[in-house]
């Protein structure tokens, strides 16, 4: 690129403003893909929410996440064996800090702790860790009693997605 | 959508007029006095219906016993024993009727299609079009994620988000106190009368959520409201003439709620309450959820809301002098349980 020519300049300088802005991580490089778990399928449509629109997805509660320090917070719907629906959130941190304020505001009640990202905890129809910036939510609507197992195994997967 | 007739600035102002004269019309069964200088004001009535096997062994609630679960908390509350009665009292035939439901925590802790379903049979007994019965909330995704099946079709019960293309938002702003915003044009054109049908949840930031707090559905910028724990956020929008005027009823969705982690659904914090709750008063409802909420916390020994710093105060300021919007006063709240 000839930054001497004045058009170039200007698109060089567009192209950099346009990087300083917030852009949430690709999600289709966070979530597991169909058939890569046993069991597991992914809806193809993921959505992903900048700070300023993540009200829209989970209303008050975008409050303590953009306070804690979220920079993008990517969705997507699975289902286990075609018949219970998951939905797997992974919201990207600006630290390992804001992850773990998030996971440790949220009462623990009757959970397990699995081996899994730096913390984990897992319930009946639902799993949620973190890993470094991390935090990683899968949420069920329907239950199972093979489901908490199920959702480590996808919990694993996502994991080995998700970089530090 | 083409088939929703577009009424002009005027008639809109003239339907607020003609919304607020229904309901001071509305029989005395259905009224609740709002004025705390009344010297003998009645009490506001609230009816909690309950049915233990409301699931049976499934994972949704049997639409069958939800109709009959309606029908004994419609029927308390207008001490009638027609199940069709209490209907014809509050909406005409010839009216438009919006049902608000919540949608946006998911298929585990949205409004049940099951509920809704039976609402719009009653409806339909009343003498009302299923095309005048208009099902919605925010958006079409939301509704769809609950299990809605959306329908445009003017012969059937539409279902419908306020981010349908041709419906939008009214172009009027209105404002009261820290409230600026513009409400949906199902909400200010559309419909005639609505029905509230919220969901028992607790908020990370309000509190609570049932009836008052379902308003943020229904307006253009509800991210705006949320500091100071939605206060006065909640009570002032409640003060918009189309919210007052055209809401006639509140059946809250309490077949599951959540007592933490809400308003999305996390299951770890649900819980099956097996109830539908009916009142008129918004405020005198909303203060009944509250205590719901804080009887399950305490039962899991968590920390009530108040110790928490998440009492919902926006409760008390829509019962205050500047709002009126109904009662917190537990000594003015005729609580059935049934």
């Amino acid at each position: 690129m000839k930054l001497q020519n004045p058009r170039a300049l200007f698109i060089a300088a567009l192209l950099m403003l346009t990087g300083c802005q917030h852009k949430p991580a690709a999600p289709t490089n966070l979530f597991v893909d169909s058939g890569a778990v046993p069991g597991w399928t992914r809806t193809p449509e993921t959505r992903t929410f900048a700070p300023e629109q993540l009200s829209d997805y989970i209303d008050g509660d975008a409050g303590k996440y953009i306070k804690a320090g979220v920079k993008s917070t990517s969705t997507a719907d699975y289902k286990y064996k075609d018949q219970i629906q998951v939905v797997v959130d992974v919201y990207t941190m600006t630290s390992a800090v804001a992850a773990k304020t998030i996971l440790d505001s949220e009462p623990a009640m009757d959970a397990q702790t699995p081996t899994l990202g730096d913390a984990a905890r897992l319930y009946s129809q639902s799993l949620t860790f973190r890993k470094g910036p991390y935090l990683v939510r899968m949420v069920a609507y329907q239950e199972s009693p093979q489901l908490p197992s199920a959702l480590l195994d996808l919990g694993h997967a996502v994991e080995s997605k998700l970089s530090r | 959508m083409k088939e929703m007739p577009e009424k002009t600035r005027r008639n809109f102002l003239k339907d607020c007029a003609i919304g607020a004269l229904a309901a001071t019309a509305a029989p005395l069964a259905f009224a609740h006095d709002v004025n705390p200088g009344s010297a003998n004001p009645p009490k506001s009535k609230v009816v909690v219906a309950r049915d233990a096997a409301l699931y049976g062994s499934g994972a949704n609630p049997e639409a069958a016993r939800v109709e009959k679960l309606l029908d004994r908390a419609m029927q308390t509350y207008s001490d009638s024993s027609d199940p069709v009665a209490p209907w014809k009292k509050l909406f005409k035939p010839n009216e438009v009727v919006g049902l608000k439901v919540n949608t946006i925590a998911g298929p585990g802790l949205s409004t049940h299609v099951a509920l809704v379903d039976a609402i719009c049979e009653r409806l339909k007994a009343a003498g009302i079009k299923p095309g005048n019965i208009v099902v919605w909330d925010r958006t079409n995704g939301e509704l769809e994620r609950a299990g809605f099946t959306l329908s445009s079709d003017p012969n059937r019960v539409r279902i419908i988000g306020t981010d349908s293309k041709d419906v939008g938002y009214d172009e009027t702003a209105f404002s009261y106190g820290v409230v600026k915003t513009r409400l949906s044009n199902l909400l200010t054109r559309t419909c005639d009368a609505m029905i509230n049908v919220p969901i028992l949840k607790n908020h990370s930031m309000a509190g609570v959520t049932l009836a008052l707090k379902n308003m943020y559905g229904v307006n253009n910028n509800p991210d705006r409201l949320h500091p100071n724990n939605c206060c006065p956020g909640v009570a002032d929008l409640n003060m918009l003439a189309p919210i007052r005027n055209k809401f006639r009823l509140v059946v809250a969705d309490a077949m599951t709620g959540c007592f933490e982690g809400g308003p999305m659904f996390k299951p770890q914090y649900a819980w099956r309450y097996n109830g539908i709750i009916v009142a008129t008063d918004p405020v005198a409802i909303d203060q009944t959820a509250w205590d719901i909420i804080e009887h399950k916390r305490a039962e899991r020994g968590m920390k009530s809301l108040l110790q928490a710093g998440l009492a919902p105060k926006y409760i008390s300021v829509a019962a205050n002098p500047e709002h009126r919007l109904g009662t917190d006063d537990p000594k003015r709240i005729a609580l059935q349980e049934v």
